[in-house]
């Protein structure tokens, strides 16, 4: 560990999820296919206008509330101006003048401990396109040109490679629970730029700020810090330290360093102005009464709650809000009737095993809380063991049928007083000696007519009842 | 082609003529008007007539300005970076013209990109005046306004940013509307500077004026700053009744005293200007002289170059060369897209773009770009807050007649700048704003602009059709004056 304080701030960019782009009429959607979600802005055909998508506008102002931050009382876009071959138009429509949120924070837990993260803005902008570089030629693909990006932005206050990922970890569940996001990593939808600093344990003063553009992985996020962070110390320690610029880096994941891009003395200048082609409008406070309505409970509350309500250990609880639709599933089993312990216990080891082995999400998974409840009810009526029980869950799965129907026919205890006298008496009638030497005195023969009964009735007999049976026809 | 589109709409339905008939002749002068001023980028000889409805401009040829976008033909925008475009879509405002069965027999030729207002720097060449071919249209809606006054057509498209359809239109002795700003769909107009760009129409006559912009407007889902003008209704609201109506004119600008120097020219100009305020007093209105802070009217032409000139810069940003329009050499993309634009624009389009870009850099921002938009508010709220007691604003158009195309020959006054760029308000504000002819100097056409608030456009129509109705200049077709 480095014996300076590091001193972190991030930009995260995460693809928001709508039908059509944030200015664009085409698909938003991943897509294999190159060049197939695109319209003519897209691409920036002359006379081709942005029109702004109203849901990612009320994506943008739900996040903006989450985080608690100022929203502004007009909706603006400027253009953000620079060349390059992924941006058709020549320049970026993003929020500078009026970003959709100013000053908030964020709570997090990090190793036990809650944490304020503070927020410096966030704001609604257009992905650029997806460039492929080979040999001797670069392809562009525009199916990204025009993605919702939501560019969030924290201020320097955060000290650990691992509070930054926890803190990425905890907005990837916000979006992922207010459903704004699939926030999938895999697919490229959320990056980030790291800005890292050190300094002396109890300086006042922050150290020079290196920024590391493209970091597409939160393992990357974590590494790329602690790289920077060594870095930069064991320059400081060899009284260096005017070696760290302030400059722009990039990560390479596969070296696992650093590369210097360009210094801040270069910076492009973006030329930033308001769009004229979308005119400023009015964010009604009913709108962000409704959107506020719309906001569903976070992981973090929920935690709290199963923990203090349902007396869920912090363990099973942290697992549960892990995902939403974890969380969703076990509150659906709630309402069904299933008691909170034994939906957690079923939720944590049998089905989130089962959607793991089989690498599939809740809700592609066939048994609903209604259908697990059938299994459950049988239980408790002491039909079938919690051996039966996990078995009729597997078939149930396995041929995608109702629980009941396996119950019902040969997995069923004979619980019939009538049926099981019937049988009762025919093994004792088989057994007459055996009834004898009982009778005089030889009681362990009894777990010896209980045996028979089991293996005749193939184990199905209802075994509280063979042993009334039993005894009150070995005693008359 | 030298009647109304009313006239010609009753020659249709009264099957006088055909609308084949008419696409061939207006087809015919095409050509010829091309021969003599170089008017057209292209001349569409697979033009169809259409079946004669009740719409009044069925079956009745007209022309595009080629910054406009049109499906299948090509639309260069007059500039060589886009030499070889041909779109995959139509405007908003041609859409719906072909929807009620106009007919485009050519894309004409415009300033490039409408950056311009001479009709001299479109990539194929100079636009000639079809009063005297030695001068000049003025632009940027040049071609559209030389085949307007030629009799090519009743009707071509225009686009102003700062007086591109009404300056040239007072050059060429036609009529030049610009409506308020957003009622006219501006999707697939090749962007200038867009929070000015104006669509709008030249015609020979304000109602002409009218019935075009009626069937091109309209709340369009492409274009965010257009709104629903359905209860607007140009054509049928012209009824030439302007009894007690308020006009004003600027003193600063019409008053000869004001400046230094005047030539004949201009005296005649604000002479005859003076005659037709008498005019309309004889109809019943009032005009009152008002004054505005010269100061104030002295940096309109620098609000203008500072706004239009950084906006441009970055709406044509798009022209790299690499999705459309001739591919640059180059090692690199970079490289490419500087071969293209290199080659691709014209040496007055690159001095704006160097302009805008250093209006824009962050350091100039404050000190340039903001206060420009300041003072454009300024004048703005200056200009509102004279519609509050006036309906219209009267002034005239330049400083006289149209200039020649070799500059020494005009002999130029002192001071005119503002005189010659005022128009640039309408663009400022949005304002409806019509230009239309009011005489002659040396046998050359003069005019007049009237300009009013915003969504006034029926009452600034009216106006100007009741001065129309009561000049000799209505419908007028070039006569082109002798050098001999």
């Amino acid at each position: 560990m480095s014996k300076y304080k590091a001193v972190i701030g991030l930009e995260m960019h995460c693809e928001f999820k709508s039908n059509s782009k944030v200015f664009s009429s085409a698909k938003n959607s991943y897509n294999e296919i190159p060049n197939d979600n695109i319209a003519g802005v897209d691409m920036a055909f002359p006379g081709t206008l942005p029109v702004v998508n109203e849901k990612c506008i009320k994506d943008a102002l739900m996040m903006s509330i989450v985080l608690h931050c100022k929203q502004p009382e007009f909706m603006y876009f400027d253009r953000k101006n620079y060349y390059y071959p992924d941006l058709p138009k020549g320049y970026q429509i993003t929020q500078m003048t009026e970003p959709v949120g100013r000053d908030g924070y964020v709570e997090m837990e990090c190793n036990g401990e809650k944490k304020k993260v503070f927020i410096h803005d966030i704001h609604l902008e257009e992905d650029a396109a997806s460039l492929d570089h080979y040999y001797d030629t670069s392809c562009i693909d525009y199916n990204r040109a025009g993605v919702p990006l939501v560019e969030l932005v924290t201020e320097p206050c955060l000290h650990t490679a691992e509070e930054a990922v926890t803190f990425l970890e905890t907005m990837r569940s916000i979006y992922k629970y207010c459903d704004v996001s699939e926030a999938d990593t895999k697919k490229g939808q959320i990056r980030c730029d790291v800005n890292i600093s050190i300094m002396d344990e109890n300086a006042i003063e922050f150290g020079t700020r290196v920024e590391v553009k493209n970091v597409n992985s939160f393992g990357g996020v974590r590494d790329a810090i602690n790289y920077e962070i060594k870095r930069q110390s064991e320059l400081k320690d060899a009284g260096r330290y005017h070696e760290v610029e302030q400059e722009t880096r990039r990560w390479d994941e596969e070296a696992g360093k650093t590369i210097r891009m360009r210094s801040k003395v270069d910076a492009i200048d973006y030329k930033y102005f308001v769009d004229p082609n979308l005119p400023k409008f009015k964010i009604a406070a009913s709108w962000l009464e409704e959107i506020k309505q719309e906001i569903p409970l976070l992981a973090l509350e929920r935690k709290e709650k199963y923990i203090s309500e349902y007396g869920l250990s912090e363990y099973d609880a942290g697992v549960i809000v892990k995902e939403r639709e974890y969380a969703e599933y076990f509150e659906e089993c709630l309402k069904v009737g299933i008691d909170a312990k034994t939906a957690c216990n079923w939720l944590t080891t049998q089905i989130l095993g089962q959607i793991n082995e089989k690498e599939i999400t809740l809700k592609e998974f066939y048994l609903t809380p209604n259908l697990l409840k059938q299994i459950i009810d049988e239980i408790k009526k002491g039909t079938i063991s919690s051996k039966q029980a996990k078995e009729v869950f597997y078939k149930s799965i396995e041929e995608k049928k109702e629980p009941k129907t396996f119950i019902s026919n040969d997995m069923t205890q004979i619980s019939d007083q009538v049926v099981l006298e019937e049988i009762i008496t025919t093994i004792l009638n088989e057994n007459k000696n055996q009834v004898q030497e009982y009778k005089n005195g030889k009681d362990n023969l009894f777990d010896y007519f209980v045996g028979q009964v089991m293996k005749n009735t193939r184990g199905k007999a209802n075994p509280v009842l063979t042993k009334e049976i039993l005894k009150e026809k070995l005693e008359s | 082609m030298d009647k109304t589109i009313e006239e010609l709409h009753e020659l249709l339905t009264n099957n006088f003529v055909t609308s084949k008939e008419l696409v061939e002749e207006a087809l015919k002068k095409s050509y010829e008007v091309n021969k003599k001023y170089n008017a057209f980028v292209t001349i569409l000889d697979e033009a169809k007539e259409t079946p004669v409805s009740e719409n009044l401009l069925s079956g009745i040829p007209f022309g595009i300005k080629d910054n406009y976008s049109t499906k299948d033909i090509l639309s260069t925008g007059s500039s060589n970076t886009l030499k070889n475009y041909v779109p995959f879509f139509n405007a908003t405002a041609v859409e719906k013209l072909l929807n009620v069965g106009a007919i485009p027999v050519n894309k004409t030729v415009l300033d490039e990109f409408g950056m311009g207002g001479t009709g001299t720097t479109g990539h194929t060449g100079v636009v000639k005046n079809p009063w005297d071919s030695t001068r000049m249209t003025a632009g940027s809606s040049a071609g559209s306004a030389c085949a307007v006054a030629a009799g090519v057509y009743p009707y071509a498209l225009g686009s102003d940013t700062g007086d591109s359809i009404r300056k040239p239109a007072a050059y060429c002795g036609i009529v030049g509307y610009k409506p308020t700003y957003g009622m006219v769909s501006r999707f697939g107009l090749f962007p200038f500077a867009s929070s000015l760009d104006t669509c709008g129409v030249l015609t020979r006559s304000v109602k002409d004026a009218a019935i075009v912009i009626d069937n091109m407007k309209g709340l369009d889902k492409l274009d965010m700053t257009s709104w629903d003008s359905s209860h607007i209704h140009l054509y049928q609201s012209i009824d030439g009744k302007v009894e007690n109506k308020k006009l004003c004119y600027i003193k600063e600008l019409c008053s000869i005293e004001n400046y230094e120097n005047p030539t004949e020219e201009l005296k005649m100009h604000l002479e005859n200007f003076k005659e037709k305020i008498k005019l309309c007093e004889k109809l019943g209105m009032k005009v009152e002289e008002i004054s505005i802070d010269q100061k104030l009217l002295d940096a309109l032409p620098s609000v203008y170059v500072a706004i239009s000139c950084a906006e441009a810069t970055s709406n044509m940003s798009n022209l790299t060369g690499i999705i459309f329009g001739p591919r640059g050499e180059g090692k690199n993309v970079t490289e490419m897209m500087m071969d293209h634009r290199t080659k691709g624009f014209s040496p007055l389009i690159k001095r704006r773009f160097v302009i805008g870009s250093y209006i824009l850099q962050k350091e100039n921002q404050e000190r340039y770009l903001k206060n420009a938009q300041r003072v454009r508010r300024l004048l703005v709220d200056t200009w509102k807050n004279l519609f509050k007691t006036y309906d219209a604003i009267i002034l005239p158009v330049g400083s006289g007649p149209a200039k020649h195309l070799d500059a020494s020959k005009d002999l130029l006054t002192k001071d005119t700048k503002v005189l010659e760029e005022h128009l640039q308000i309408g663009n400022f504000g949005g304002f409806p704003s019509i230009t239309i002819p009011d005489g002659f100097i040396n046998d050359l056409p003069v005019a007049l602009n009237i300009t009013g608030n915003c969504y006034d456009d029926e009452n600034v129509l009216n106006i100007a059709y009741a001065l129309e109705s009561a000049m000799p200049y209505k419908n007028q077709i070039a006569k082109e004056i002798s050098h001999e």
